[in-house]
């Protein structure tokens, strides 16, 4: 380490990050080493982009401070952040489809003339130079929204390039981009670091890391638990260092009889907006009362998607659901609701919750026709509904009638949970339940699911935590690029052979 | 430690320990209006009779109706630019109804309706309108303000083709033709009180009911507030929006009969820039133009707030364009203080969540 450590380009020290509700970073020191790729590995969660938004100015650190070349600085916006030399692609898209390609690449910095009109022609030349150093046949003049996911995440990766960046934040670059794409990026990448810029690098193909990286930092719920230079990191020493060693007794599985098959889906297939391939391809799957399923995957591999396909969610979406026997498909949500299917969504603040109702009117949204007594709502019928549910679930809160917006992650979370059991459902589906949650939390969440299993109810759910499949599941499908590619159950349901499905899976599709 | 005592206290009860600012704040437009008509009772001694009150409620009755529409729309998320045009055509659609009968051509003659049958025939024609709305918006997906900016135009230009841009006057009906009686809609009263304001009573009375005590009601704050969860939770959004339509196309062919009948006339201008005192009053009551918050009381009160403002105005002699400025200027200042509110409370919000988060985990009472 002290033989050939580089040069420091910027240093996050002791950085805390508080939310509404939830604690993001918990005193995480990080080094970005300048002219290297600092590959920061965790799970959803466990405080990357949270870290990256306060590296470029995005968010503040509510504590800590930041030190460039040997200098403490504040960053109050993107900005400023960049006239520091730092950049960043983020990982969701921010670019304006209504605008062309090389507007987007100088969007906030356009090229003007004397008079403050803009210079079209120069920005397009310089874009285009861009688009071949990319390998890609953009024209400049092109709208963003024409352009597939993965043309436009190459062009989020020009803009970044077009600026003179000594530190260039890369979070999730390669997620929607092709093998060929992926490639070219990693040849940028080499390129950059051969310049002397510091990479800071976030992605959740680990081999991908592995190739690229030379110093690794893994993040978990919030705190930074290992630092190494690529020399002493392997496969092993990340999926280690990633899940961690306490956590497995945090949850443990109960086998039990599995019951009927109660949700049946054949062929289910989602194609893409752009006619480009598919989000879901094919799928089909099944679950027993009182069965917990898993599907683990990798970003992008079609979980949430095929989720929202069961769900009714995806009106383009082909192929057959059963509930029960009853044929589901061509049926609108509120139906599917009322037949006893339930969905707690991924995305719990856009998705999951009302954020203007109390928590009670959160939990009853969903079964308000049954609390009716002629037409008018029955306050005593919802009341005692409500404090049902919040005691089995055990939410805290002082008051059902306070806003929703002032519970934690974690009990926003039960509150979804609870809006979804009112309904009484057959099948319970949750998309990565314990997104953002707090440990105790997490292990309550999952004794619900559970004791809800134990009840009858069928369990569908997807994680990006090897060891919360592992932990939890019963069965567990492993899905890459829209495809299940692996089916494990009992001594065969281990972490390794789940990474190694959706690993292995992606190398096989690349070579 | 304190500070923790503090913070669940706060969470305990909405309003035990909220700064005396912000409770100030919340009560705020009932303390205007209490304001205001001390401030008038004190300067005019014509304010407080019991004329002039009867006067002032039975304007108030115009705003508030069309104001008890709009807060439908608007706690969905949508609005209504239509409201005035058709409370317009309606009034123009009742007063051809009594003066001309509905013409059959084909048969060459005209059926005369009784006056209640008009009436619902009109609000009939309002629901319509609304229903066409409510379709533009869910159906063919037209952003609300153009939907019913089209309809705004769209049904004045239909009132003044009715007669040609001419007023229906007279509407006293004939007593051959069994269609009398129109003008006791305006001008008759009940114990006392003009039956504008009974109206205006009953509208507000189911209007708050369904608001607060029905799932239809629930489902508008909650395609106000997240319409994709409300999707997932299995709301039908777009029938829900849809109805709210139709709620502001009767409110507003309401208003439309009660002017008509009032003035025992039908004028196809009647009713302009009216659903823009109707947004005012909405507003003015705390009604958030973003949907999901917001109450029918409120509104009932931001069109007392406006009612007594002008009222209280033409008494002193103000001159009638200074009380359109002040109109407007107490509009504005009522969605700076709504958004001063928002932000106290936010303030606050994070604030004791962050006196939270910052408790170990392991000192979690019930974890």
């Amino acid at each position: 380490m002290t033989s050939e450590s580089p040069p420091i380009a910027l240093q996050a020290e002791r950085i805390v990050k508080r939310y509404p509700g939830t604690t993001a970073l918990d005193c995480v020191d990080f080094t970005v080493h300048a002219g290297k790729v600092n590959v920061l590995i965790g799970e959803n969660g466990a405080g990357k982009s949270t870290l990256m938004k306060i590296l470029a100015g995005v968010e503040a650190p509510s504590e800590g401070r930041l030190v460039l070349n040997g200098t403490p600085i504040t960053l109050a916006n993107p900005r400023e952040a960049r006239a520091h030399g730092i950049g960043i692609i983020f990982q969701e898209l921010s670019l304006f489809p209504n605008l062309t390609v090389s507007e987007n690449v100088f969007i906030a910095r356009e090229l003007v003339t004397g008079l403050g009109t803009i210079q079209t022609g120069r920005q397009e030349a310089v874009t285009r130079a861009l688009m071949q150093r990319l390998e890609q046949s953009i024209e400049p003049d092109t709208l963003v929204e024409d352009l597939r996911i993965g043309q436009q995440q190459l062009v989020e990766i020009a803009r970044a390039l077009a600026e003179e960046v000594s530190i260039l934040i890369m979070d999730e670059p390669t997620s929607a981009l092709s093998d060929a794409e992926a490639g070219v990026l990693l040849r940028i990448v080499r390129e950059l670091t051969a310049q002397g810029v510091a990479i800071v690098y976030i992605s959740h193909k680990l081999d991908e890391c592995l190739q690229i990286g030379d110093h690794f930092t893994v993040l978990r719920d919030g705190r930074l638990v290992a630092e190494a230079p690529a020399s002493e990191v392997s496969l092993a020493w990340i999926v280690e260092h990633m899940s961690g060693r306490t956590s497995d007794t945090l949850f443990r599985r109960r086998t039990r009889p599995a019951g009927e098959v109660v949700l049946e889906a054949e062929g289910i297939t989602l194609p893409r907006a752009h006619g480009d391939g598919f989000l879901v391809e094919d799928v089909s799957l099944s679950v027993r009362a009182g069965e917990i399923v898993g599907i683990y995957g990798l970003m992008g591999a079609g979980r949430t998607e095929l989720l929202e396909c069961l769900f009714g969610m995806q009106l383009r979406s082909a192929g057959s659901v059963r509930l029960g026997g009853v044929e589901l498909s061509s049926r609108p949500i509120e139906e599917r609701l009322r037949l006893g299917l339930a969905l707690v969504p991924e995305d719990r603040q856009q998705l999951g919750l009302v954020q203007t109702f109390s928590v009670a009117e959160n939990i009853t949204l969903a079964h308000l026709r049954a609390l009716r007594k002629g037409i008018a709502l029955s306050a005593g019928r919802e009341r005692e509904e409500v404090d049902r549910l919040i005691a089995q679930l055990g939410i805290k809160v002082s008051d059902p009638a306070q806003s929703i917006t002032t519970l934690s992650g974690g009990n926003q979370q039960k509150v979804v949970l609870a809006k979804n059991l009112l309904t009484r459902p057959k099948v319970l589906m949750l998309d990565e339940p314990t997104r953002g949650i707090d440990v105790g939390a997490r292990s309550e969440i999952f004794a619900l699911m559970n004791d809800l299993a134990g009840e009858g109810l069928g369990v569908l759910f997807v994680s990006s935590e090897l060891k919360e499949v592992v932990a939890m599941a019963d069965r567990a499908i492993v899905m890459a690029r829209g495809r299940i590619t692996g089916e494990f159950a009992g001594d065969r349901l281990t972490e390794q052979h789940l990474a190694a499905a959706s690993v292995l899976s992606v190398n096989s599709v690349t070579s | 430690m304190s500070a923790m005592q503090n913070a669940s206290s706060i969470q305990r009860s909405p309003l035990s320990g909220v700064p005396i600012q912000l409770l100030l704040l919340r009560l705020r437009a009932y303390i205007a209006l209490i304001v205001l008509a001390a401030v008038f009772a004190a300067l005019s001694p014509a304010f407080l009779t019991t004329g002039n009150l009867i006067i002032l409620t039975k304007q108030v009755a115009i705003n508030a109706i069309l104001g008890i529409g709009m807060t439908f729309v608007i706690l969905s998320g949508g609005i209504d630019l239509s409201m005035g045009s058709i409370a317009g055509l309606c009034g123009m659609v009742a007063g051809w109804l009594i003066n001309e009968g509905l013409i059959l051509a084909p048969f060459g003659v005209s059926i005369f309706f009784n006056v209640w049958m008009v009436g619902l025939l009109t609000l009939v024609v309002g629901l319509l309108v609304g229903l066409v709305n409510g379709a533009l918006v869910t159906r063919l997906s037209v952003a609300p303000f153009i939907a019913t900016l089209g309809t705004l135009y769209v049904a004045r230009g239909a009132a003044l083709l009715i007669s040609d841009g001419a007023t229906f006057p007279n509407l006293v009906g004939r007593e051959s033709l069994g269609n009398t009686g129109f003008p006791e809609l305006g001008a008759g009263t009940m114990l006392g009180l003009p039956y504008p304001i009974w109206i205006m009573v009953l509208f507000a009375i189911v209007g708050a009911f369904v608001a607060r005590k029905t799932p239809f009601g629930r489902h508008v704050y909650a395609v106000g507030g997240n319409e994709k969860a409300a999707a997932l939770s299995g709301v039908r959004v777009e029938r829900v929006k849809w109805t709210t339509y139709m709620i502001s196309g009767v409110c507003a062919a309401m208003v439309g009969l009660i002017i008509a009948s009032q003035l025992v006339a039908a004028h196809p201008a009647t009713g302009e820039t009216f659903e823009l005192n109707a947004i005012a009053v909405v507003v003015l009551g705390g009604t958030s133009l973003m949907g999901g918050r917001g109450t029918i009381s409120g509104t009932l009160i931001g069109a007392f707030v406006i009612g007594v403002l002008v009222n209280g105005m033409v008494l002193l002699g103000v001159s009638e364009f200074w009380q359109i400025v002040i109109k407007g200027a107490v509009i504005v200042l009522a969605v700076v203080v709504d958004q001063q509110q928002q932000r106290m409370q936010l303030r606050r919000l994070s604030l004791s969540s962050r006196q939270m988060s910052s408790r170990p985990p392991s000192r979690d009472p019930a974890g």
